[in-house]
């Protein structure tokens, strides 16, 4: 009796599958889950990778009488750095940043971001100057055309000015290594 | 004896609600007021941040109703009207002469999601990308309905299903001996 009523018309190895679903349901969950947590929520990836260089002209930080604009970003492959005095994770990638301007047929730029041209002016002449040039934007009339919504923020433009990588937080010996180099040497390669 | 007894505790009951009727009474209002407080209080922070102006009332509205659909960046969970942080002040003004050169909604929205990304409007919208997060409850929601209906169907179908001819038998035989032996013990 107890025998037959258990019988059932589906294979044994059928229900097992059936049984397993939900496990395999719940697994998938977790991963998705985990994958989730990996995730920084700061980091919002930019709509404008792919993009040409939003149209700008700043006022060089060390020198008003000159302009940065974004014509000079074109015809060489530039690191463009979101940065500022009272950043002090701009300080911890400052290092990084001089060994950056090193390379050949490669320039820094900096966007000097809601800073004041004395305090900036002092940290480069303080600690290096890594940049070829520096636009000094103290109200973000320009960093809200680049999405800017912290500092340090890295964007890395091809030869014809188009943003082709953008990076946030501070520049390390590991994202360089492993992500910004062999994009730059990727860009290069291009010619 | 049983009145003159029930009389007092009845008028101490009385008196006990009515007491804790008058305490109750400004505990209420005043909760009710604080809370009337706390929620102008935000209200007002939000936008004592910068003096604007604006043309008309509905102008106004139409920047507030527009700052609180938005995301500030830095502090993720904070609308631009709700965030005291810099960024969500400057874009509240790039919001604020947006409106007032006359340009749309859209065109305010449009300008945002082209620097900052989908990512600053709270409401996502829908396009490939975020098909799974509009449809993925409804599919959820969708398998778990037909594991339910199945599984009820089942449950329904099963006595019948699980018997074979033989052990309809089988059964009509054990239901016959057992009548006949009520029949004989009673």
């Amino acid at each position: 009796m107890g025998a037959a009523s258990t019988a059932s018309s589906t294979p044994a190895s059928h229900r097992v599958l059936v049984a397993l679903v939900p496990l395999a349901l719940f697994i998938a969950l977790v991963a998705l889950l985990a994958f989730g947590l990996g995730n920084d929520p700061r980091k919002v990836p930019s709509p404008l990778v792919g993009k040409p260089v939003p149209v700008f002209s700043l006022p060089e930080l060390t020198d008003p009488g000159r302009s940065v604009s974004d014509t000079d970003l074109k015809g060489t492959i530039s690191l463009v750095n979101v940065w500022a005095s009272w950043c002090g994770s701009c300080r911890a990638e400052h290092q990084a940043l001089m060994a950056l301007s090193e390379i050949p047929d490669f320039q820094v730029v900096g966007l000097n971001w809601k800073d004041d041209a004395e305090n900036a002016t002092q940290v480069l002449r303080l600690t290096g100057n890594p940049y070829d040039m520096n636009g000094y934007d103290p109200d973000n009339s320009v960093g809200i055309h680049w999405g800017v919504y912290g500092a340090p923020e890295t964007f890395v433009v091809d030869r014809k000015g188009i943003i082709r990588y953008k990076h946030i937080g501070p520049i390390d010996r590991t994202v360089w290594e492993e992500t910004l180099q062999p994009l730059v040497a990727e860009l290069q390669a291009e010619g | 004896m049983r009145p003159s007894l029930s009389k007092p505790s009845l008028w101490a009951i009385n008196i006990d609600e009515k007491r804790t009727y008058e305490i109750g009474m400004p505990a209420l209002i005043k909760s009710f007021l604080l809370s009337i407080l706390l929620l102008t209080s935000v209200a007002v922070d939000a936008f004592t941040l910068e003096e604007l102006t604006f043309d008309s009332p509905e102008q106004q509205t139409e920047f507030r109703e527009l700052i609180s659909e938005l995301r500030c960046l830095v502090c993720q969970n904070e609308s631009l009207a709700g965030s005291k942080a810099e960024l969500a002040q400057d874009l509240r003004n790039e919001v604020y002469k947006m409106m007032r050169a006359g340009q749309s909604q859209d065109e305010i929205l449009d300008f945002l999601i082209a620097r900052y990304g989908d990512f600053v409007l709270y409401d996502p919208p829908l396009k490939p990308s975020t098909y799974i997060l509009w449809f993925g409850p409804f599919v959820l929601i969708g398998i778990g309905a037909v594991f339910m209906v199945r599984a009820l169907l089942r449950k329904q179908s099963a006595p019948d299903a699980e018997l074979s001819d033989d052990d309809r038998l089988r059964l009509k035989d054990m239901l016959a001996d057992r009548d006949g032996k009520t029949d004989q013990s009673s």
